[in-house]
């Protein structure tokens, strides 16, 4: 089976039987990848190299009264044991976080999460590096810990972060957008008026590969090699040069295959910077590999929302306003990634897919005795909880009006016509033709017999949940003068080059994790100038073969890179015009562009490939005056806005009555990301997505006890789909294409992820209906829909 | 320091190892059989699945001194001079795959599934890898590429029929 979209042959073009651009075409990646050819971080092995291990704290809050190593240092297989002391000395104890705060690489004076890191061991194996951790001896003093973000802010909470001058509470930011008066107002004035506290719980990304590194310093020519999990080499290598003193020409930062980023891999984590440290002190390199319990209660958490919604309206079900206060729990660092001006991300997109008159939104961010993060796992900054916010609550507000939920939505929708949509908190929704998506969705899922279906069960007493969610998202970060992380703006770069024989190289900033960049940006390239994809290698992950850009996350290497590739071609190809032009012996303006090839206006015979083009560019060919030779460019692409895709979701579950489990039975996801690049890896995309919904709205929870003990820090407890409790995936699209965009395409990765969780809980939340729920909050686990089933309260797992 | 002998992907090794090494580690770090990976530290993943004597493994979870005198085979023993095997050729074109780091695994899982159940109901292929997590794929492409090279396999398999 080649599953390949062909375009019509065209006879002038000499590669007119091979398809080019845009269309389903299989990954180059996969080669190497079901060979087990794949090269991932720890795959790599480098000369002397050492193993590093990190012991962790066991307790949540304490005061680190002695850090012995003697025991450990005394191990035969021991190279190195550093400490936080140690670390003191080279300036490197504390690391500046992506928020403008800072993170302890290693503990100084107290341990402020389980799982934070105390020291560090270098070995001569990864084993004799675990035997060591043992042997270190450190004496806690433990501390009353901060675990319930409400009770964050007490007065006589304890201060968790006493290491920032004159801090005497918890208290991190507060962050607002929209207007907060003329809300009140609208409020004041409507007709229903419904209230819910919406709590989106801790979850974390957990991609396949854990976190790793492997640091190798030269110490003659002052050199830093490190292979590192990342999905932002670049932002990595200038961190690296800030944070180490290593200039930045003298670091090279590679990312080669990642398993799986899902936006744990972003931040730097205290082991890579001990990678680096390790191999400084020993003089080689050094490799540091997390376990999976690590990786989930020491990185990057995601969501944390404890959000209470209200939402306005008419008694009709015109929706009026939304206003929304926020409590964000941080955790002991704030390390969340967004840019420098968004402590909330763009949580202020809450507003939906709705035309509202007006809306408010206030987030407090707090401390707690628990790991960083926030940001993470396909939230595009804080989508996910903007969209499941206002998703519940529509449906919140339709079962107060009595009213069908997507009927509801459709007479609330954006109108095609209003687009570009300026909302009521400062976004410009770039296009949207809600409506078709809707109405798509509605009919893949035969919605009004699902009702029926519905009714007739609910009469013989079984409960069945029909929900849906309508969202838009906002991906592509971003604009420079809005839009930085840690002054870095929010830019991305591409270079192309056309070989003499017409073979192609483009090199990306970005950095794929799974995404299938190596077929998709190539297919940019070929469409834009006709060179077949196989034709083109595509080059990401090494910051000295790469142009400078922020990385992958957020949804942004198509609105981004995406664009600065298009550009590129561009420039190429009008290049390769002047050359043709110089070739034919005519005016450039006489020739025109079809795929591939320029030819002589009113002569199609009359034309140069790009493939003869680039010959010429590098040959002997008399070059035009200010034409220069080869065929290359470069461009950094400074997005004019973010791309705002939308999606409809419907989602169909059955609960049984006897142990509150759900089953997810059907799910119809209809997407919209403009101009599709390649519409089976979109669809790959769009499952994975779902299968994280799923796994949020029904399993994965990150819970803590009393003591501040991680209740979800390894697969025996963080549940996350297997093939199971997955449906099989109804999946359909729209094409609205982003106008400001070079190829109309907008960010899709994360949309899944986003759009499903509310349809999930609202098609339990209407499962249970008949028994008087109204709401619940995730993980829709067994035990906690038994006990909404009885109403009770939610038991913690 | 215990030695045992293995064959791997074909070939007769003879080594020292200590008796607590895992398998897994024993293939990618003494073997530099990397093409076998780990995404656990508790049996769940199944990420690092190889068959030993013929059936699927978690070989995070066997010692190497267990597959003392076994035959281990793992993804890079799975092509047949240089020709795809048919569940890595379905994988492949039903995009079963996407960063890769559960594709060997996945795909050793799934070769062990068919040779229990050559003709697995949709149903029968969930459950048969359900001990193998996938983040990027949300499972439904790996199904379709398990039911491809089912009927590929059946297909050959009567082929060969044919010709005895």
């Amino acid at each position: 089976m080649t599953a390949v979209e062909h375009r019509p042959a065209n006879p002038a073009a000499t590669s007119a039987d091979r398809p080019i651009g845009f269309g389903r075409i299989q990954r180059k990646e996969d080669p190497r990848f079901v060979r087990g050819k794949g090269r991932y971080v720890d795959d790599i092995v480098l000369p002397g190299m050492l193993h590093g291990a990190i012991l962790r704290s066991p307790v949540a809050h304490a005061r680190l009264v002695s850090v012995d190593t003697t025991e450990a240092l005394a191990h035969p297989k021991v190279h190195a044991v550093i400490t936080g002391r140690d670390l003191e000395g080279l300036n490197l104890a504390w690391a500046p976080t992506l928020s403008a705060d800072v993170q302890a690489v290693l503990a100084t004076d107290k341990v402020r999460f389980q799982g934070q890191e105390v020291a560090f061991v270098v070995a001569e194996d990864r084993y004799a590096a675990r035997d060591a951790l043992e042997l270190i001896d450190v004496e806690y003093e433990e501390l009353p810990p901060v675990i319930d973000a409400r009770r964050a802010l007490d007065p006589g909470a304890p201060v968790i972060r006493d290491d920032l001058a004159g801090r005497t509470d918890n208290h991190v930011f507060d962050w607002e957008a929209g207007d907060a008066a003329e809300t009140d107002a609208v409020f004041a004035a409507a007709e229903v008026v419904v209230a819910q506290e919406v709590v989106y719980p801790r979850v974390h990304p957990a991609p396949m590969e854990t976190c790793g590194a492997l640091a190798d310093y030269d110490p003659v020519d002052g050199t830093l090699t490190l292979y590192e999990t990342t999905q932002a080499p670049h932002a990595h290598r200038t961190l690296f040069a800030m944070v180490a003193g290593i200039p930045e020409h003298k670091i090279r930062v590679i990312s080669p295959d990642i398993g799986g980023g899902f936006g744990n891999k972003v931040g730097i984590y205290p082991g890579y910077i001990l990678a680096v440290v390790g191999s400084i002190v020993t003089g080689r390199p050094v490799k540091w590999m997390e376990d999976r319990s690590e990786n989930l209660m020491s990185t990057s958490f995601a969501r944390d929302y404890i959000m209470r919604g209200e939402i306005a309206a008419t008694r009709e079900g015109r929706i009026l306003a939304v206003r929304t206060h926020v409590l964000a729990d941080h955790g002991a660092f704030n390390a969340t990634a967004q840019p420098t001006k968004y402590p909330a991300g763009f949580f202020s997109i809450f507003t939906g897919s709705y035309d509202l008159q007006a809306a408010h939104c206030a987030v407090t961010g707090v401390y707690t005795n628990k790991a960083p993060g926030g940001v993470a796992y396909a939230c595009s900054f804080r989508v996910t909880e903007a969209v499941y916010l206002v998703e519940r609550m529509v449906d919140v507000l339709a079962a107060e009006l009595g009213m069908d939920p997507a009927e509801l939505r459709l007479r609330n929708f954006i109108r095609p016509e209003q687009f570009p949509y300026r909302n009521k908190t400062g976004w410009e929704y770039d296009s949207g033709d809600y409506e078709p998506a809707m109405r798509k969705a509605l009919e893949m899922a035969g919605y009004d017999e699902l009702r029926r279906e519905q009714a007739e069960k609910r009469a013989r007493g079984e409960l069945m949940g029909i929900g849906v969610s309508f969202f838009t998202e906002t991906v592509g970060a971003g604009p420079r003068k809005h839009m930085d992380i840690l002054g870095l703006g929010m830019n991305d770069g591409a270079e192309v080059r056309v070989h003499p024989t017409g073979k192609a190289v483009v090199r990306l900033s970005v950095q794929t994790q799974g995404q299938g960049h190596e077929t998709t940006f190539a297919q940019i390239l070929a469409e834009e100038l006709g060179i077949p994809p196989e034709d083109i290698d595509v080059v990401h992950g090494d910051t000295d073969r790469t142009p400078f850009g922020l990385g992958t996350y957020g949804s942004r290497s198509t609105p981004v890179s995406g664009g600065a590739v298009a550009l590129a071609a561009r420039k190429v190809r009008d290049k390769a015009r002047a050359i043709a032009a110089a070739m034919l012996e005519t005016r450039p303006e006489d020739l025109e562009w079809e795929k591939g090839r320029w030819y002589v206006q009113g002569d199609p015979s009359a034309g140069r490939t790009i493939a003869e083009i680039a010959l010429g560019a590098h040959g002997t060919v008399a070059l035009p005056e200010g034409v220069d030779g080869n065929l290359d460019a470069e461009v950094t692409y400074d997005p004019p806005n973010l791309t705002f895709p939308f999606g409809a979701y419907v989602c169909v579950v059955d609960v049984d009555r006897g142990t509150g489990k759900v089953r997810v039975r059907r799910f119809v996801a209809v997407d919209d990301c403009g101009t599709r690049i390649n519409p089976m890896i979109i669809e790959g995309q769009v499952h994975g997505g779902l299968a994280d919904g799923v796994g949020m709205a029904l399993m994965e929870f990150i819970g803590f006890d009393e003591q501040g003990n991680c209740l979800g820090g390894s697969f025996m407890d963080y549940l996350i789909p297997t093939a199971m409790e997955v449906p099989d995936w109804e999946t359909g699209h729209t094409v609205t294409p982003s106008p400001h965009h070079p190829i109309g395409a907008k960010g899709i990765g994360e949309s899944a992820t986003v759009g499903s969780p509310p349809a999930v809980v609202n098609a339990v939340v209407d499962a249970l209906a008949p028994l008087g729920v109204r709401h619940m909050d995730m993980p829709c686990t067994p035990a906690r829909v038994w006990a909404a089933m009885q109403g009770r309260a939610t038991p913690p797992i | 320091m215990s030695q045992i002998n293995v064959r791997v992907d074909g070939v007769a090794y003879t080594d020292d190892v200590e008796p607590r090494t895992l398998l897994v580690h024993y293939l990618r770090e003494q073997l530099g059989k990397v093409g076998t990976v780990i995404g656990c530290d508790t049996s769940n993943c199944g990420a690092c699945t190889v068959h030993l004597d013929g059936a699927a493994v978690k070989s995070c979870t066997v010692l190497a001194v267990q597959a003392d005198g076994g035959e281990v085979t793992t993804i890079e023993g799975l092509a047949q001079d240089g020709a795809l095997h048919p569940m890595q050729k379905a994988f492949h074109e039903m995009h079963g795959l996407q960063c890769g780091f559960c594709t060997p695994g996945m795909i050793m899982a799934s070769v062990d599934l068919l040779r229990e159940n050559p003709n697995p109901s949709e149903t029968e292929i969930r459950e048969g890898i359900e001990g193998n997590l996938c983040r990027c794929t949300g499972y439904q492409n790996i199904v379709r590429a398990v039911q491809q090279a089912a009927g590929e396999m059946a297909g050959s398999a009567s082929a060969r029929e044919e010709v005895r």
